[in-house]
């Protein structure tokens, strides 16, 4: 249920160009993740889908119905803002039957569908009250609510996560994925958060100014990255890109390591330097080191690591997990 | 508290006793002055005796300005000209400029533009013209089709319903309002009068209030001029056109002052009842402050 599919879409705002040439296939329940950097088009995608932006070309289909020129309000989608929008005015039972009642629907039936609602959300006892009685985490649920009484075919989610602390964020995932598994609709989600995208995601869609870079599984995007983009933006902490001689020994222009296939070695090699930083995370260390030739180069390691600031280190690395890149693109050829 | 607070505070509530005064004294005066007979009236007002209630006091001058004028009459006929003006005005002001924020079409910007221009015009200069316009325009009412609107309540009320200061203060509040709420509401199903009548006026009662007491003010106090104009049957006259009967044959000071005194009142009514809703609703929405 729910299959979007865009076809050649484009978008200007006036002279300003914002999706050139957009063409992308949201499978039928799938949890399609948007990424970019800021300002690259992902919230003008999901308007575009919700109806909220008219596209300036193109088609957009969902479930083999061209929406490109419906309401909102007829394209069986429901949108959960960053800023929950709900209406300060009403409770959170008005606010999650608004859809309904507008709809005409009958009061007992409102009353049902809303107690259903509130149940998946865990919202029974909060019904009555006031959206600015609620804690952040409370309203999200509600503005999901809202978005679920009506059984759209896909939810759009601008961000949804972003106005949460971080355990807060982490209980959320989990409680939308959960959703997702239960109700099997379509969901696209606009996000910065790397996490959230590697961990919800089926489908990533990485933007880079209004054009699409690379689709494909997390893993995917994060061991086969098709351009330099990508594998910069896809990871965190970020893969280390090498030029120079480095890069020469192995037929490309840049060669890419992701930090946690960085090793410490005791013997001096081909990257030699020293400490500059360290970041113990628990479970991992981050140690950020001053490589002769080259700029930092950032290396994860398991455990906890008995060096300090300022010591050698020699890097070292193992060639199959190397991503070699020239021209902005992957080369995928033999070495 | 250290000293140059306490200091800058005091100083601040002089400065707002000194505007509290300068708005409280004329008021003082008037009340003072219509419990007094003319000629203790006249005499005092040269000293500070003019706001104290000394002397001879009596409602002499209330009785007296019952029998002059049909005051119950003016009042009565200004409060139904003044209520029904608000209340379309509200609603067709507020219409107009959800239309101007949240709608496009063409020729938006001109015609709002034309609107603020009206701003500067002042009543006066379009007096004549708009008496020489209701003049010949027909109305059917309850008593059958009439081919003027002189004398009549609605000559009082439609030329004053869409005033350019109303519309601009709702677009400036809708402006402020969340645009995610307005798109919610497109996406929950709503029409685009749903959207207004749903969830823009549930949130706009700050500027509803604000807007009314402006109205009010605006019509309570200038029916005078328009009035004289279009209306000459007694039974339609509004207060501001009841002071003239006091004015006539011999002038009594202090007849006038209880007049006016009696005309305040609804005023006051209007104001109190309205800022306790406009305090509701600001607390009750919470979507400023
Ligand atoms: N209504 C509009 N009028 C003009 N330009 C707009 C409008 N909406 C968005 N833009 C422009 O379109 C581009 C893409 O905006 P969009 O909001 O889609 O970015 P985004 O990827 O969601 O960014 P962010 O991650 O910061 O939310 C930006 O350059 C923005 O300035
Ligand atoms: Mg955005």
């Amino acid at each position: 249920m729910g299959q979007v599919i865009l076809k050649s879409v484009q978008k200007k705002f006036g002279d300003l160009e914002v999706i050139p040439n957009l063409s992308l296939i949201i499978p039928k329940g799938s949890f399609t993740v948007l990424v970019g950097p800021s300002g690259c088009g992902k919230s003008t995608i999901l308007r575009l889908i919700a109806g909220l932006e008219d596209a300036t070309g193109g088609e957009i289909i969902i479930d083999d119905i061209d929406v490109t020129h419906l309401e909102p309000s007829k394209r069986k989608i429901a949108m959960v803002f960053q800023s929950y929008a709900l209406y300060p005015h009403m409770t959170v039972a008005e606010n999650i039957g608004f859809g309904l009642t507008l709809a005409k629907v009958s009061k007992k039936d409102i009353q049902k569908r809303v107690s259903e609602v509130a149940k998946i959300l865990q919202l029974e006892k909060l019904l009555q009250r006031k959206p600015k009685q609620l804690s952040g985490g409370q309203r999200q649920r509600v503005a999901i609510g809202r978005a679920i009484t009506r059984n759209p075919k896909v939810f759009l989610f601008d961000e949804p996560l972003s106005n949460l602390d971080a355990s807060l964020r982490g209980q959320m995932r989990v409680e939308l994925t959960e959703l997702h598994a239960q109700i099997k609709a379509t969901m696209v989600y606009v996000t910065h958060d790397q996490v959230e995208a590697m961990t919800m995601a089926d489908q990533i869609v990485v933007l880079n100014q209004g054009v699409i870079e690379q689709v494909g599984t997390p893993m995917d995007l994060y061991d086969f990255p098709d351009s330099l983009f990508v594998a910069r933006f896809i990871g965190s902490p970020k893969m280390n890109i090498m030029e120079g001689e480095i890069a020469e020994k192995y037929f490309c222009q840049k060669l890419g390591v992701r930090p946690e296939h960085m090793e410490i070695s005791k013997e001096e090699g081909l990257l030699n330097g020293s400490i500059r930083h360290i970041e113990k995370l628990g479970a991992d260390t981050l140690v950020y080191s001053e490589i002769k030739g080259y700029d930092t180069i950032t290396a994860r390691v398991v455990g906890n690591l008995e060096m300090k600031i300022g010591d050698t280190i020699h890097l070292r690395f193992d060639k199959k997990h190397v991503h070699r890149f020239s021209n902005g693109n992957r080369l995928n050829t033999q070495f | 508290m250290p000293a140059h607070k306490l200091l800058g505070m005091a100083l601040r509530y002089l400065l707002l006793i000194w505007i509290a005064m300068i708005f409280i004294f004329p008021i003082v005066f008037m009340v003072i002055s219509s419990l007094k007979p003319d000629l203790q009236l006249l005499s005092d007002s040269s000293s500070l005796r003019a706001f104290l209630p000394v002397g001879d006091i009596s409602p002499t001058n209330y009785l007296s300005a019952f029998d002059r004028a049909p005051i119950l009459l003016f009042i009565f006929n200004s409060v139904l000209i003044t209520g029904i003006t608000i209340v379309f005005s509200l609603f067709l002001c507020s219409l107009a400029a959800f239309s101007f924020v949240f709608l496009s079409w063409r020729g938006q910007g001109v015609i709002f533009a034309i609107i603020l221009a009206t701003f500067i015009v002042p009543f006066e200069t379009i007096a004549v013209p708009l008496l020489l316009i209701v003049n010949n325009l027909p109305w059917i009412g309850l008593e059958g089709i009439k081919n003027s609107w002189i004398n009549s309540y609605h000559v009082q009320i439609i030329p004053f319903i869409a005033d350019a200061l109303t519309i601009f203060l709702f677009v400036q509040y809708f402006r402020d309002l969340p645009k995610d709420l307005i798109e919610a509401s497109r996406i929950d199903g709503a029409t685009w009068f749903q959207v207004y009548r749903r969830v823009i006026m549930p949130l706009s009662g700050p500027i509803i209030a604000t807007a009314a007491i402006l109205k009010f003010l605006m019509m309570y106090n200038n029916q005078l001029l328009w009035p004289i104009m279009v209306v000459q049957e007694e039974s339609y006259r509004p207060v501001m056109l009841g002071l003239q009967y006091f004015f006539q044959l011999n002038t009594q000071w202090g007849e006038i002052m209880a007049y006016l005194t009696i005309i305040t009142i609804p005023v006051l009514i209007f104001y109190l009842l309205l800022q306790k809703a406009f305090i509701a609703s600001i607390a009750s929405t919470g979507i400023k402050g």
